[in-house]
């Protein structure tokens, strides 16, 4: 067979799909488990972004304690969530009628990712905020 | 679990919001870290659920899911409309219930 440039090409463009495959698999993990997080805490409903300080470090040297912080005034309900760890919900939290909608941790971080913040305010919408931080050493050793 | 530290101001005024900050000793083990010596996966035991209320009514309530770090620290704000107790309790996967109280005088 005359391989001719344009197949040549092909083959080299299927190729690389193949060797990318496992790569973009776990990714989609990842998304998906974040998905269906959100989705268990919103229950499908439309999310807002905005309404909600999120604190966190541009770059966290050990991921194994990163404090994290979030301000989300007349909240009844939120969810913390990393986007990139095993598990992408670190901890729900419920704020009564003399809470001020605040809470700071410290939290582990896998690697680089995402940290978001959802929360239900008083009236039933949803809000989010979502902020990167750059972890150097990850904190879920094996 | 170990010996919790919380920090909450002895008095405040009237309607005053505070700053009450929390921590307390749990190894916090995620059940992913797998033990040297047998190569086996060690059991999950995390603090699973922490609350806060102030005269028996729920300030704030936290149900950890796993990825908060060791010796888990929580701090948030809230009003105090009188004086009265807030009483913190801290529970963990192999059933250990760790509980404190504060006292916070309104002058």
């Amino acid at each position: 067979m005359n391989i001719s440039r344009r197949n040549a090409l092909a083959i080299g463009g299927a190729a690389l799909t193949v060797t990318l495959v496992p790569v973009s698999f776990a990714q989609a993990a990842a998304d998906d488990a974040m998905a269906k997080a959100v989705a268990e805490f919103t229950g499908g409903a439309d999310v807002a972004t905005g309404g909600i300080e999120l604190t966190t470090p541009e770059i966290a040297e050990n991921g194994n304690t990163v404090p994290v912080g979030f301000s989300a005034p007349g909240a009844k309900r939120a969810v913390l969530l990393a986007s990139k760890n095993p598990g992408p919900v670190v901890s729900f939290f419920t704020f009564g009628a003399l809470s001020a909608g605040d809470a700071s941790t410290r939290i582990r971080l896998a690697g680089t990712q995402d940290v978001v913040v959802i929360a239900e305010m008083a009236d039933g919408s949803y809000t989010q905020v979502s902020k990167a931080v750059k972890v150097t050493i990850g904190g879920c050793g094996g | 679990m170990g010996k919790p530290r919380v920090k909450v101001p002895k008095s405040a005024k009237a309607g005053e919001v505070i700053t009450v900050k929390t921590l307390i000793k749990h190894k916090m083990e995620s059940g992913r870290r797998k033990d040297k010596k047998t190569g086996k996966l060690v059991p999950r035991n995390i603090v699973n659920m922490f609350s806060a209320s102030f005269n028996g009514e729920e300030v704030i309530k936290v149900d950890l899911h796993g990825s908060v770090s060791t010796n888990p620290y929580f701090q948030f704000q809230m009003k105090v409309p009188e004086t009265g107790e807030l009483a913190f309790k801290w529970a963990d996967d192999d059933g250990n219930v760790t509980e404190t109280s504060k006292k916070i005088t309104v002058a």
